[in-house]
């Protein structure tokens, strides 16, 4: 018996893009709102021609809560507890814009103190953001579980802080207008220095485990690219506007706060893929990493809340104010006009999620429907902001 | 199943490594220890039901971790968050694609009531109006240990289910049934906003 040896034929294989296989046949699909990787109950109806996407449309609504509606019935301060429900990840970035933009409304000052407490805990509050958001984004591309474990491990230590801090875990309501509620309880700021000495080891096995990875270099790099004019025209803010390699940052750009007091640099992506907008938040998280310890050396004991702010039956007086700052989603505005009563009249919120959500179709055109989550994942989406 | 094995019998048993249990005690001791939650979050509780899921209070240790996002293989519907009016239907729904037995967690403040929502126009007054809860956390949201003992308020209650009797469990009744009317939307509010077979509006006493 003589062996032979058998050589494979090429195989003739279907062109890379399907698009002449399945001509003229579109399969819609819904996904969401029950779907495990749409962050919430957002919908997609996608038309597919076989497995790219030639049509995307998203479905709002489905977590309205009347944010604005119930703003404009209720006094100043009652609202502040709602803006924590918003972006249910960051509630102090929520306050803190709120609060800033009814300081600006009534002309209120801040004490030292309490603005560098609100440089730390926006700077915690970007951590744990952007940490958790790296845990979903690995987790929608198929790294099920471990990641999003190891980033709710560090989210929960700066909980704690929070919740030592203002009495709740999630919805903090820490802020007042002219300061904040309470003072530090001893022993917190020496913790939050512990915390922050010993997050890089977090984040370089994060790094260690992303950066090289053979699947998410496959998965993100050239995935959902983002232009720079279109995210210009499309009024995208944050780390999303930074991947794309548009220098805007509004801690620079406003210098809110104590921010222009502290050194810190600004990221920014060449391409605007998935894989920038992934090392985006990663960059982003030294940075603030830097700052918080800037601020720990820098800040110093004194009063926390301004003396002449009437808290009760708070009414500014007749005009507008628009207060925004660098959320770590985006820009977070407040827009309030105020007709001297105790409710404010018009009560708006410029929500980043929404905004950067609008350029979801232009980003996931002729990628595969597998594609679309990580594009989504990597857009940072909270629905409570998105419909508010 | 007929007649209950003294107490102290069956622990001097144990000590010699026999165990004596009856079938409804077997059963339901492997029901509560593996109940699978379906993978459903709709706002800021779902964030503290992941953070139970995740490693620090580690629901696995009550046998709740293995989430599903399909509701055909799912046993408990922890509702964690507000229901909107549009978003309401969609629940029902996922509930009656649910295979029996079936069970509700109403999580958070929004779940139970409306929270602090409820004034709005476009907020559900509970999610028990349209399904049957089990068991109801208060909070906004609940911490991690609240969503713990709520598992193991279930898990209590799974326990003391009877497979037989009279008094059996709900969902072995043939006459109760295992699916609710999908709410519609009507001309001003969702159409059967109080569902006879789950939910009875409070009648308010006037003097």
């Amino acid at each position: 018996m003589s062996a032979t040896v058998q050589t494979l034929e090429a195989i003739e294989r279907p062109p890379v893009s399907m698009g002449s296989r399945l001509e003229g046949e579109l399969l819609e699909v819904s996904m969401g709102p029950q779907h495990p990787s749409t962050h919430g109950v957002f919908r997609m109806n996608v038309a597919l021609e076989g497995e790219v996407v030639r049509k995307l449309k998203p479905v709002f609504g489905y977590l309205h809560r009347n944010h604005e509606k119930l703003g404009e019935n209720m006094s100043y301060l009652g609202s502040m507890p709602y803006t924590d429900r918003l972006d249910y990840f960051c509630s102090m970035t929520n306050n803190w814009a709120y609060a800033l933009s009814v300081e600006k409304l009534a002309g209120i000052k801040v004490p030292e103190r309490a603005e560098y407490l609100r440089v730390i805990l926006a700077e915690l509050t970007r951590l744990q953001n952007h940490a958790s958001l790296l845990g979903f984004l690995l987790n929608d591309m198929g790294a099920w579980g471990t990641p999003l474990m190891y980033a709710f491990r560090e989210r929960e230590k700066i909980l704690d802080l929070f919740e030592s801090l203002s009495g709740s875990r999630m919805m903090c309501d820490y802020m007042r207008f002219g300061g904040c509620r309470c003072d530090t309880p001893p022993g917190w700021m020496e913790r939050a220095k512990q915390i922050v000495d010993r997050f890089p080891h977090f984040i370089d096995d994060l790094e260690q485990l992303v950066v090289g990875n053979e699947v998410v270099i496959g998965r993100t790099q050239n995935v959902g690219i983002l232009s720079p004019d279109l995210a210009i025209n499309a009024g995208i803010a944050g780390p999303m506007l930074r991947a794309s390699g548009v220098n805007y940052d509004i801690r620079k750009v406003d210098g809110y706060g104590f921010y222009p007091r502290f050194k810190f640099r600004i990221p920014l992506g060449e391409h605007g893929d998935t894989y920038d907008r992934l090392m985006m938040r990663v960059l982003e998280m030294r940075e603030s990493l830097s700052i918080l310890k800037q601020a720990f050396e820098q800040i110093q004991p004194g009063p926390i809340m301004n003396p002449k702010v009437k808290i009760r039956a708070f009414r500014p007086p007749v005009g507008e104010a628009y207060g925004r700052i660098e959320g770590p989603k985006g820009e977070l505005g407040f827009y309030l006009i105020s007709d001297g009563g105790q409710n404010p009249y018009r009560y708006r919120v410029r929500p980043p999620s929404f905004v950067n959500l609008t350029v979801l179709e232009d980003l996931c055109l002729g990628h595969t429907v597998a594609d679309v989550m990580v594009i989504l994942g990597s857009v940072d989406i909270v629905m409570g902001e998105v419909d508010r | 199943m007929t007649e209950p094995i003294d107490e102290r019998l069956r622990s001097e048993l144990q000590q010699h490594g026999v165990w004596v249990t009856s079938m409804q005690e077997l059963y339901n001791w492997g029901r509560k220890n593996s109940i699978w939650p379906l993978q459903f979050g709709l706002a800021c509780c779902a964030i503290e039901m992941i953070a139970t899921a995740a490693s620090r209070y580690d629901i696995a240790r009550f046998g709740g971790e293995i989430f599903r996002p399909s509701p055909r293989q799912a046993d408990l519907m922890i509702v964690a968050g507000t229901v909107t009016k549009k978003m309401a239907p969609q629940i029902v729904r996922l509930y009656n694609q649910m295979a029996d037995p079936k069970y509700v967690i109403a999580m958070g403040a929004c779940a139970i009531s409306g929270g602090p929502f409820k004034q709005g126009y476009n907020v559900l007054k509970g999610i028990d109006r349209y399904i049957p809860v089990d068991v109801y956390i208060p909070g906004c949201p609940p911490r991690p240990e609240a969503l713990l003992h709520a598992f193991m308020e279930l898990q209590r209650k799974i326990d003391s289910q009877k497979l037989s009797g009279a008094d059996k469990a709900e969902h072995l009744k043939p006459e109760q049934p295992s699916e609710f009317p999908v709410p519609l939307f009507g001309e001003h509010d969702l159409e059967s906003s109080a569902n006879p077979g789950v939910f009875h509006p409070p009648e308010i006493e006037r003097a």
